[in-house]
């Protein structure tokens, strides 16, 4: 989907800020945000991709106002409540609970009876020997299909329509446009295609510079 | 009562709360989870570990060229399971930079947790489009006659950078000569340099 995430090539975000000392954590939180994600995905709840559409579908204005974090948790929530593992009734309430003075709320949480595990990264592997074989071989030209479709996908918009060569085969990967809705893996191949920087911003370029991504097969075509 | 609670950390904070209460009692949550993952991320995975990598690669040119070729294998050397690293090399004539414009894919099991800044929209933004400007409000600067490499991680892949041995490498051992590898130049927005004698 066009949405807010696709950020690449946009205007008017100023310089990039740093932090010195950073610290893996802001506040404790941050890590509960990311346990729980770990969790759900690692639980079969649901997968990658439909995670990272759940996040392209706040409301855009949210979105760059949430930090990375409340984005997760956004996220998290939304899909929990679309599959039927909370409801927004008993979220709102237990929210309240911690709100309300005095917290007793904690005293309402139980231990898990059968605490589930973190998944093995095998599980969560995204490798997959797609069908059929390579359509395109490495150092072909390429252009990127022109496509604006309201669902989930990783052609970002900087790149549609645009001509680039085959630098890589990447092997077979989950198809991220079906495995986000629910309509399977459907394994494609994946191929590190350069781009030329003219031929993404024009004139307004840099010079000597090139993008690569990391593309679909279904996203190319033969130039 | 919602986001437009007065106190937005307060309401976000206890939104957590009520989630991973419910989640721990539902079974979804095992009931260490939040502390493996903080442990984890303070103290046993961090940019230590790309940072190791690279220190062995600039002494030992075969473990370089696996670094680059077979990176699951040369991670493997290191004790590290990971799959799904590309290792991408600076030189004299290509300088390399790491991006993810869609939301803000990072190498977490080699590098750790991204800075902020990674996952802001001012570098998702520009990293694409200017990366040279970017580089200089990094203070690296890179003569327009050596090509950028922007790598954008659109798909699972993850993308780190080899960088440039720096002058003075030889003296060192590979631990020493890793704690001068900052995450910085893992992502490709800083050259590593070493203290003067």
């Amino acid at each position: 989907m066009d949405g807010i995430h696709d950020l690449g090539g946009m205007h008017g975000f100023g310089p990039v800020e740093r932090e010195e000392n950073e610290p893996p954590f802001h506040a404790p939180w941050e890590a509960a945000v990311v346990a729980m994600m770990r969790a759900s995905r690692g639980g079969g709840v649901f997968n990658i991709d439909e995670f990272r559409h759940s996040i392209e579908r706040m409301a855009p204005a949210e979105y760059l106002r949430s930090t990375y974090y409340e984005r997760w948790l956004d996220g998290i929530t939304r899909l929990l409540v679309e599959k039927g593992v909370v409801s927004t009734a008993e979220l709102a309430a237990r929210t309240e609970s911690f709100l309300a003075p005095p917290a007793t709320a904690s005293s309402t949480v139980r231990p898990a009876s059968a605490p589930a595990g973190g998944g093995s990264p095998a599980d969560l592997s995204f490798f997959r020997e797609p069908s059929t074989p390579p359509r395109f071989a490495v150092g072909e030209a390429v252009v990127t299909r022109h496509v604006h479709r309201t669902g989930h996908t990783r052609l970002p918009r900087y790149a549609r329509g645009k001509r680039g060569e085959i630098a890589a085969h990447r092997g077979g990967h989950v198809f991220p446009d079906t495995n986000a809705h629910g309509r399977g893996e459907q394994p494609q191949h994946v191929y590190g295609v350069r781009f030329d920087a003219r031929e993404l911003w024009g004139e307004a370029a840099e010079p000597n510079a090139h993008v690569y991504l990391d593309l679909w097969e279904s996203y190319l075509l033969p130039a | 009562m919602g986001k437009n609670h007065p106190n937005v950390d307060e309401y976000v904070v206890s939104r957590v709360r009520a989630l991973e209460s419910l989640l721990l009692e539902k079974g979804l949550l095992a009931p260490d989870a939040v502390d493996r993952v903080i442990s984890r991320y303070e103290s046993s995975t961090g940019p230590m570990l790309g940072a190791r990598a690279v220190a062995r690669a600039w002494r030992d040119a075969a473990y370089r060229r696996r670094l680059l070729g077979e990176s699951a294998a040369a991670l493997g050397d290191l004790g590290m399971k990971y799959d799904r690293l590309v290792v991408v090399e600076n030189t004299p004539a290509v300088h390399n930079m790491v991006v993810c414009t869609l939301c803000s894919c990072y190498p977490w099991d080699v590098m750790g947790l991204p800075p902020t800044w990674y996952k802001t929209p001012a570098y998702r933004s520009r990293a694409v489009s200017e990366p040279r400007t970017v580089l200089a409000e990094f203070g690296v600067t890179i003569p327009a006659e050596r090509e950028v490499r922007v790598w954008d991680s659109s798909a699972e892949l993850r993308y780190m950078v080899l960088p440039l041995k720096p002058a003075g490498a030889d003296t060192l051992d590979e631990e020493a000569l890793a704690r001068h590898v900052t995450r910085e130049a893992l992502i490709g927005v800083a050259e590593v340099r070493l203290p003067t004698a």
